[in-house]
């Protein structure tokens, strides 16, 4: 069982007693402990279950690498699923849950899957779910839906708030070990802005837990006086708690940096998120252990060597009272001989190479430690808890020669580089022989807009693992940083360290080597997604040899895992399956982020009314005074309706369409679009843009006109005022104005960029009312100040001058088909103009009506709107609105398209309009079917439902669609089938419902 | 992320603050043009591995669409220049060639 010693640990304070929760218990651990140690102090050494077999997992590592001890921290709107234990420091009243079980962590039910694991191979999922077809719905897919995913996501609404933080550096120097303060110093002396960043809460990494000696003193003393001269200097910044979460191109870097996690009141963010722009990156990331893959070492206590050794120095919590240690390299030894000064038991140092020669073992024999050289584990015993080892020789096959209890494992398979960093922006590795791992390959760095390298790796990320080796590359990497910044170095001389001479590890890839089938289905390569050798092995045998795809087969290194513990050893066991080197099997690909980050952090200030801002019209307020239901159109709110007291939707849409009707509507269309495109060649230009010609259009005149993209289609519609000889007012959709800004931009800079036009986007300048209904002019002339008659103003004409002594310019246009003017005031006088109008209008009942009335009244008239009518593949043609399109221009966007095939196919569905047979509103989207099916055995289609309302002026449903051939088809009656399947006949009819003649609109 | 530098405003911006327009210097076919011609200026696109000529607006800056010469594989940037052009300015496939001789994009060198 893991204990609390009663003395050591450099990292805590045992006068600060922190008390905590832990699955609903009462648990207390020391101010500098991590929620992992404080758990290890006291006894817990279950901390989780396995993804897939529900097994018991204790933790393993002792960073942010942790593939078992994931927890639930916080509670409520606070909480966050899948936290690393090692990784989570402790605070006061910290609450944390453990995940995968039920009904607890003692008593799991899952944990059969482990008796069944023999039928759960890797893809057992691909295999098992596909027979019967009928049960996927109902029994299969519900099953894998709550048995994926690790822990549970948060129920309430993110309590806290979160920033972004952008800046820009020369140099960002990732960790804060020997050799990122190495790095970050020689850089900063040279007279570099620095940014240094280290993920862990403390500075200067593995070096004083190793007990390196650094200039002659303790690591830990030069690590103090080199932070303390770095935090004097002006050009460097200091970050702890902030981890590099990924590198991206040109030098940008996201950094995650946790503020605040426990809740405070200091006002500042949970966790801030850096964005950064940097000239060189040095990531000094320093390596992570590998596990070793023998049978059942997942148990609860098998652990890495060096996180057994973190526990005991920094914590002073040993994960035993008696540990075996299991190594092909020496570094395992310093666990051995540390665990042995700390008066704790090692009954065996169990060492795969069968020579052992360098001065850590040396020393360890010397204190009087048992060495068994050329053995290996066999198997651990043991099930919530390691009970003994059964060992055996490395290059056998697993018989065993001597059993030895213990409560826990230190098992050591070598250092891997963390690599991840300087592999996202595309770094290359080599594999180094000697060490057994993928180094970057110097060589192949990730390259920046100047075509060089912009990522520099300095000590153990480099590969140089010993502290001395690792201090010489750090300082070779401030020197090529500085080369590539020509910049000068600074006085300061690089740090040596003092450390013993290491005799090379042995690769081993699977203990015994050569182990049967029933071992290698018990020795785990990845303990979070619970991928063993046997499973990595089947992949291969199935014919899943290339790594990316079995990797995706039996879900190795996915989830929070990312190859840190995972990946050299299951690309070992593939290459032994392959036949192949390992360097020819090759990684996956590293993606960010290195440890995930919170979603808060990535929205930063991003969220509620800063998510997206909402544009309002001048008459915003008083919408919303009077009970508007808003609908969102792009980034405004317009009105859909307004609610009376003790209204509904319905009653309200058609009372305000009945009103126009009949008396007289307000309607704010600020929104639409205005662009004014101006210039000598502003005739010419508009020609290209639209389908119509409007060079010919009078000044003092309206025409409306469509917009097609370069393919055809039809991408926005409005009405266009001459204003001046050189000078066209483009109305556009609402929804459509900066596209169509845009688009105009495009071409005029990029295609026609020697014609003297020139555009400006004027919708916000001014508002915008439409004045709709047959007491429309009644209810201008009591405003007065202009003529508006119809001779005066006719149809489709625009007039400027004053009402009620605003000035405003009146345009004659109609999308209802009532006499309707388009009053545009500038902007601040719009709320004047508005209410001007109600109170003159009172008698006359004049009413203001939203969107869907003005979208029925529409309909009723067979007028098209973008985005109902139109979906991106259709035409002008399609819609009837040849009329709009110009026989005498030679060309505009969209002309040469509109000639290809399958354009021009008598076949293309056309615009109609639709009548129930029984006056009922045919559903939205609804389908016309044909007779016989389709290639894919599904019914045929000969149409759709493109809009459908019921009319309160016709007291019916109407509806326009796209139909086969449609006008060549009046009369003809169509089946729309409902979504339950019962069908709705409807008879094809022209699209114009309501005034077909045009009378009511040109009075 | 690339940044790329503006050659109306000089400013070295993000790529969060530009908008891609795709492929550089294509030359219009409007009607009258035969169908291969007009299906290779709408839909067919080079899709090089290495040096590549591109279109951009400086959408959230000055509103100029500007072209860059850059290298598909190593984002390393050759150069930017002015929209108003139908192909790249002998200062640019200059300074591709220092960077890769031998290059090659549809017919240019």
């Amino acid at each position: 069982m893991s204990i609390r010693l009663n003395s050591g640990g450099r990292r805590i304070d045992r006068d600060r007693v922190l008390r905590y929760r832990f699955n609903g218990r009462d648990m207390a651990g020391f101010a500098g402990d991590t929620l992992a140690s404080a758990l290890l102090g006291a006894g817990q050494t279950l901390m989780g279950r396995s993804f897939k077999y529900h097994r018991p997992r204790g933790v393993v590592a002792s960073g942010p690498e942790e593939p078992n001890a994931l927890m639930g921290v916080g509670e409520g709107a606070r909480f966050e699923p899948n936290q690393r234990a090692p990784a989570t420091p402790l605070h006061e009243g910290l609450v944390a849950v453990s995940q995968n079980h039920w009904p607890s962590l003692e008593r799991d039910v899952g944990a059969v899957n482990t008796a069944l694991a023999r039928f759960l191979p890797a893809g057992f999922y691909y295999k098992t779910f596909t027979w019967p077809r009928a049960f996927w719905k109902h029994v299969y897919e519900p099953f894998i839906r709550r048995s994926a995913g690790l822990g549970r996501p948060p129920e309430e609404a993110d309590a806290d708030r979160y920033e972004h933080f952008n800046i820009r550096t020369d140099v960002v120097v990732i960790g804060g070990g020997i050799a990122g303060l190495t790095a970050a110093r020689l850089a900063a002396e040279a007279g570099l802005e620095v940014l240094l960043i280290e993920q862990d809460t403390i500075w200067g990494g593995r070096a004083p837990v190793d007990g390196v000696e650094i200039d002659g003193n303790p690591a830990q003393a030069w690590v103090d006086d080199t932070v303390a001269a770095l935090a004097a200097m002006p050009n460097v910044r200091l970050r702890l708690g902030t981890m590099a979460a990924g590198i991206y191109d040109h030098g940008y870097l996201l950094a995650y940096e946790r503020v605040a996690d426990r809740p405070d009141s200091s006002g500042a963010p949970r966790h801030r998120l850096w964005r950064v722009r940097a000239r060189r990156i040095v990531t000094a990331t320093g390596a992570i252990e590998r596990p070793l893959s023998f049978a059942c070492n997942d148990v609860p206590g098998v652990m890495l060597a060096g996180a057994v050794r973190d526990y005991l120095v920094d914590y002073g919590v040993s994960p035993g009272d008696r540990t075996v240690i299991v190594t092909n390299n020496d570094d395992a030894y310093r666990t051995a001989i540390a665990l042995h000064r700390a008066g704790l038991s090692v009954p065996a140092i169990v060492d795969a190479r069968p020579e052992i020669a360098g001065a850590l073992p040396e020393e360890a024999r010397q204190l009087g430690l048992t060495i068994l050289p050329g053995t290996g584990i066999a198997k651990v015993k043991g099930g919530r808890q390691v009970t003994g080892v059964a060992l055996c020789q490395q290059g056998g096959d697993g018989a065993v020669t001597q059993e030895i209890a213990c409560d826990a494992v230190a098992m050591s398979g070598g250092w891997s580089p963390v690599v991840h960093l300087w592999s996202h922006c595309g770094g290359k590795l080599i594999w180094d022989a000697e060490q057994a791992h993928f180094r970057p390959d110097p060589d192949r760095a990730p390259t920046g807009a100047d075509g060089r390298g912009f990522v520099v790796t300095a000590g153990a990320a480099s590969g140089a693992l010993r502290a001395d080796a690792a201090l010489s590359d750090a300082a070779a990497a401030a020197d090529r940083v500085l080369t590539a910044l020509d910049q000068t170095a600074g006085d300061a001389s690089p740090p040596r360290a003092d450390v013993p001479s290491e005799a090379p590890l042995a690769p081993v890839w699977m203990m015994p080597q050569r182990a049967g089938a029933d071992l290698r289905a018990k020795m785990w390569l990845d303990f979070q997604n619970d991928v063993k050798v046997s499973d990595v092995r089947l992949a291969a045998q199935e014919g899943f040899t290339s790594v990316e795809h079995a990797k995706r087969y039996t879900t190795l290194g996915m989830a929070t895992d990312q190859g840190k513990l995972s990946n050299i050893n299951g690309l070992a066991v593939l290459a032994d399956a392959r036949g192949d080197a390992i360097p020819q099997v090759g990684t996956t690909t590293f993606r960010p982020p290195y440890v995930p980050i919170s979603m808060g952090s990535i929205a930063g200030e991003a969220r509620g009314d800063l998510f997206q801002p909402i544009r309002r019209t001048p008459l915003h307020d008083w919408h919303e005074g009077q009970g508007a239901r808003w609908e969102p159109v792009g980034q405004w709110r317009r009105p859909y309706t307004y609610l009376r007291e003790g209204e509904g939707v319905k009653d309200a849409v058609n009372r305000e369409i009945l009103n126009t009707r009949s008396n007289v509507g307000l309607l704010d269309a600020s929104t639409l679009g205005k662009i004014v495109v101006k210039g000598p060649d502003a005739g010419r230009f508009l020609d290209m843009l639209y389908t119509n010609m409007m060079s010919t259009l009078k000044v003092g005149r309206c025409r409306y006109g469509l917009m097609c993209s370069e393919n055809g289609f039809l991408m926005d519609d409005g009405v266009v005022a001459r204003l001046s000889e050189d000078t066209f007012l483009c109305h556009t959709t609402t929804g459509g104005a900066d596209r169509i800004h845009a688009h105009m931009e495009e071409w005029l800079q990029t295609e026609w960029w020697t014609w003297k036009v020139w555009i400006a986007n004027l919708t916000e300048h001014y508002a915008q009312i439409a004045v709709v209904g047959p007491k429309a002019r009644t209810l201008l002339e009591r405003l007065g100040g202009m003529d508006l008659s119809r001779d005066a103003l006719p149809f489709m004409g625009w007039a400027d001058g004053t009402l009620g002594g605003l000035p405003v310019r009146v345009y004659r246009i109609s999308f209802s088909g009532e006499l309707s003017y388009e009053i545009a005031v500038p902007a601040g006088q719009g709320r004047a103009l508005w209410d001007r109008l109600l109170s003159e209008g009172a008698d006359l009942g004049v009413m203001p009506y939203g969107t869907e009335a003005l979208h029925v009244m529409r309909a009723e008239k067979g007028f098209i709107m973008i985005g109902d009518e139109t979906d991106g593949t259709v035409i002008p043609q399609d819609l009837g609105l040849d009329w709009a399109i110009s026989k005498k221009k030679d060309d505009y966007l969209g002309k040469r398209a509109q000639a290809r095939p399958h354009m021009t196919d008598p076949d293309r569905w056309t615009l109609v309009g639709l009548e129930t047979e029984s006056g009922a509103v045919l559903p939205e989207g609804a389908y016309a079917v044909a007779e016989g099916t389709n290639a894919n055995g599904q019914r045929r289609t000969q149409g759709r439902v493109t809009s459908t309302y019921y009319s309160p002026t016709l007291d019916r449903g109407i509806a326009m669609g796209l139909v086969w051939r449609g006008p060549e088809r009046l009369g003809e009656v169509l089946t729309f089938p409902k979504v339950d399947g019962t069908p709705v006949r409807a008879r094809i009819v022209s699209p114009v419902f309501y005034d077909p003649k045009g009378e009511k609109q040109d009075v | 992320m690339l940044i790329l530098t503006c050659p109306y405003c000089g400013v070295a911006a993000d790529e969060t603050e530009l908008a891609p327009g795709g492929e550089a210097h294509l030359t219009r076919e409007g009607p009258g043009s035969d169908d291969d011609a007009f299906a290779g200026y709408l839909f067919h696109r080079e899709n090089p591995k290495g040096v590549h000529f591109e279109r951009w607006r400086h959408a959230m800056g000055c509103g100029k669409w500007f072209h860059a010469a850059r290298c598909t594989v190593t984002l390393e940037v050759f150069g930017t220049y002015a929209a108003q052009v139908t192909e790249p300015p002998r200062a640019i496939r200059d300074a591709v060639s220092a960077r890769r001789p031998g290059w090659r994009w549809r017919d240019l060198t």
